[in-house]
C-alpha cells in the first residue's frame, strides 16, 4: 500500500494494463478477477448497511470513502463476485489518491483489459454508478478540506 | 367462418431455420438463446412483414380517402380480426392494440378505477404477479382510496386457492392475476380463478404475456373479463400488445387516453366519443406493428398446439433433470403445472455472476429479479437465472446451459 501511494492514477492503469496483457482467454482474466475478489480485504461491516449502498440494479455494491490524510481511502464490497473483482481494481487506481485527480480521473483501463461491457450503463451490475459516487465524493470531500 | 388450414408438422430443426438471429454468434460462440421470457426472436415472415409494410403500404389508417390509407387500414384491421380468431374473441372490437402487456394492464387500472373503484374496495392480486401487474393498481388505489389484497404462494410456486377463495367478498371489485408466471414459470389455475369470481360478479383481468407464447387461449370459454399480452413475447414486433376485453365492461368505462381516433365530435364545450375499439385507441397507433402482430399470429397459429407444447415440456423436462444433477443448483419454481421457464440458484455464487460466465460463452439468460422483487422477497433471494424456452430452443441448447453451469461452478466456486 505504502509503494502504490507513490504511483499516480495512470501510472496504476498501465501496470494493469500490462498485466493483463498475459491473458489470451477470457477464462483466464475472470478467473484472475475472480481471485482479486476473493483476496480483497473486507469491508468493515458497519460500511455494509443500505446507506452505503451505491444504487444499481442487480448486483449489490456497498461504497464507503474517508479522507486519509491528503487522501481519499476507498472500501467497498459486492455480493457478486465478479462485480468485486472489478471494485478491486477500481479501488487499487482511485484509493490513496488525492480527491482533485479522482474527480477528474479517465479509466481507460478497463476498455483496453476488455471489461468495458462492465461499465456500461445497460450493464446494471452498479459499477456504473459507483464511479460515479467515488468521483463525487471526492469532489465534496475535496471542497470540505 | 372459413376452415382452418391444415397444420404444419413441427420440427424443431426446420423452426430454427426460420430465425435468422439463431445463426450469429455472440463472444465467439452460436448463440444460445435463453431469454425467450424476456423477449422472444423474430421469424422471416414477421421481419419481412415488417420490411413490405414499409416499403409498399405505409400510410396513416383511419382517415384518408387515398389509396395507400385505405390499403394501410385495411392491413391494420386485418391484423385485428386475425387475433380475434387467435384468442377467439367473440368481436374483433373487443381486440384493443396497447404497446403491450403493461400498457394493458395501466389501461384497466386507469379507466376501470376511476369508474368502479372507491374507498374501501379490494382488488386482489398474487404474491407472483410481474412489477406490471402491481404498480399499477398500487397507484390507482392511491387515488381511489381502495385497497390490495394479496394471494399467498407456497414454496413450490403455487397460489394457495383456499386463501384466495376466503379473500373474495362484497367488497371485492376485481382480480387481476399472472396466468403463466414469468419467474417461476407456474401455469395457474385461471379457470377455478375465473369460476370463484364469477360466482360473486367479480370480472378477472389476466396478465397473459407469458401464456401466449406457450399455449393457446380461447377467451370465451375461459370467460375471461379482461387479457393482456405483449406481442413482442409471441415472435412479433416490440411496443404493441392487445389488451381484450369483454365489450359490455369497455362499453362501461371511460376512455383512458384522449386524442385523435377516440373521439366521434369535438367542440370546446363538450366532446363524444367513438366507439370500441377506437374509444381506446387515442393517437396513430404502431400500425407496422400491430400488422407484424398479424403476421406473428400466423406463424405461430400454423403449428399445431399440441405438438408444440409436447416439444417445449421435452425441453423444460429435460432442463430440469439435467440442471438439477448439477450440484448446488436448486430451482426456484417447482409446480407441477409450469410453462418452459426454469428460475435457479447455484448454491454460494450470485446469478449475475452465473449469468456473466453464461454469456462468455453465448449463452443468453435472464439474471436477476425479473420485475417480481416481492417474489424474490417471499423466497428470500435477490434474484434467480432464468432460462426461458421458446418453440425454437432444443436439447443441445439446454446441453450447451448445462455446460455453461458446470464451468461457471468450477469458476466461482
Amino acid at each position: 500500500m505504502a509503494l502504490q501511494q507513490m504511483f499516480s492514477i495512470n501510472q496504476i492503469q498501465d501496470q494493469i494494463i500490462e498485466e493483463f496483457g498475459i491473458f489470451d482467454q477470457w477464462m483466464e482474466k475472470y478467473e484472475y478477477i475472480i481471485d482479486l475478489a476473493k483476496k480483497m480485504p473486507l469491508i468493515d461491516d458497519q460500511y455494509k448497511h443500505d446507506r452505503y449502498l451505491v444504487p444499481g440494479c442487480q448486483s449489490r455494491v456497498w461504497l464507503h470513502a474517508e479522507m486519509a490524510g491528503d487522501k481519499v481511502s476507498l472500501t467497498a464490497d459486492s455480493d457478486a463476485i465478479i462485480t468485486k473483482g472489478i471494485i478491486a481494481l477500481l479501488i487499487r487506481v482511485l484509493s490513496n489518491q488525492p480527491a482533485a485527480q479522482i474527480s477528474q480521473a479517465d479509466l481507460y483501463f478497463i476498455d483496453k483489459i476488455g471489461l468495458k461491457e462492465h461499465l456500461s450503463p445497460t450493464r446494471s451490475n452498479g459499477l456504473v454508478n459507483m464511479v460515479a459516487k467515488i468521483k463525487s465524493t471526492a469532489d465534496t470531500l475535496k471542497r470540505c478540506h | 367462418m372459413s376452415l382452418a388450414p391444415a397444420k404444419k408438422a413441427f420440427n424443431v430443426a426446420q423452426v430454427r431455420k426460420e430465425f435468422p438471429i439463431l445463426w450469429r454468434m455472440v463472444n465467439g460462440h452460436p448463440l444460445i438463446y435463453l431469454d425467450s421470457g424476456a423477449s422472444a426472436q423474430k421469424p422471416q415472415s414477421v421481419i419481412d412483414c415488417i420490411a413490405r409494410y414499409y416499403r409498399e403500404q405505409h400510410a396513416n389508417v383511419h382517415r384518408g380517402v387515398h389509396q395507400l390509407s385505405q390499403q394501410a387500414t385495411q392491413a391494420y384491421e386485418d391484423a385485428r380480426e386475425k387475433i380475434r380468431q387467435f384468442i377467439n374473441a367473440a368481436h374483433a372490437h373487443e381486440v384493443l392494440f396497447t404497446k403491450g402487456t403493461t400498457d394493458g394492464i395501466n389501461l384497466v387500472a386507469a379507466a376501470f378505477g376511476r369508474k368502479f373503484l372507491g374507498a374501501g374496495d379490494q382488488i386482489i392480486i398474487s404474491t407472483m404477479e410481474h412489477h406490471s401487474n402491481i404498480v399499477p393498481w398500487q397507484m390507482i388505489c392511491e387515488q381511489t382510496g381502495a385497497r390490495l389484497k394479496i394471494i399467498p404462494i407456497n414454496k413450490r410456486g403455487e397460489l394457495l386457492m383456499d386463501e384466495y377463495e376466503s379473500m373474495l367478498n362484497d367488497r371485492t371489485k376485481l382480480i387481476a392475476v399472472v396466468h403463466v408466471s414469468n419467474s417461476l414459470g407456474t401455469i395457474n389455475p385461471v379457470t377455478e380463478i375465473i369460476k370463484l369470481a364469477h360466482q360473486r360478479d367479480i370480472p378477472v383481468l389476466l396478465d397473459g404475456a407469458q401464456t401466449v407464447p406457450h399455449m393457446r387461449v380461447d377467451v370465451q370459454a375461459l370467460d375471461v373479463d379482461f387479457f393482456a399480452f405483449s406481442g413482442h413475447k409471441l415472435f412479433g414486433p416490440t411496443g404493441v400488445g392487445v389488451l381484450y376485453g369483454k365489450q359490455a365492461l369497455l362499453n362501461d368505462m371511460p376512455p383512458y387516453q384522449g386524442g385523435g381516433d377516440m373521439i366521434e365530435r369535438v367542440t370546446f364545450e363538450k366532446t363524444t366519443y367513438n366507439t370500441l375499439p377506437y374509444k381506446f385507441e387515442a393517437g396513430t397507433p404502431n400500425i407496422v406493428g400491430g400488422i407484424g402482430l398479424g403476421a406473428a399470429v400466423d406463424f405461430v397459429s400454423q403449428y399445431d398446439e399440441q405438438e408444440v407444447i409436447a416439444h417445449e415440456q421435452d425441453i423444460l423436462e429435460y432442463a430440469t433433470k439435467k440442471l438439477t444433477d448439477i450440484d448446488g443448483v436448486k430451482i426456484v419454481g417447482t409446480s407441477a403445472n409450469k410453462a418452459s421457464v426454469i428460475s435457479f440458484l447455484l448454491d454460494g455464487t450470485h446469478p449475475f455472476d452465473v449469468g456473466t460466465i453464461l454469456d462468455q460463452l453465448g449463452i443468453a439468460v435472464r439474471t436477476g429479479h425479473h420485475c417480481t422483487q416481492p417474489l424474490m422477497d417471499f423466497y428470500g433471494i435477490p434474484g434467480t437465472a432464468r432460462a426461458s424456452f421458446a418453440l425454437y430452443n432444443n436439447r443441445a441448447d439446454v446441453d450447451a446451459l448445462v455446460a455453461g453451469v458446470q464451468r461457471a461452478a468450477s469458476m466461482l466456486l
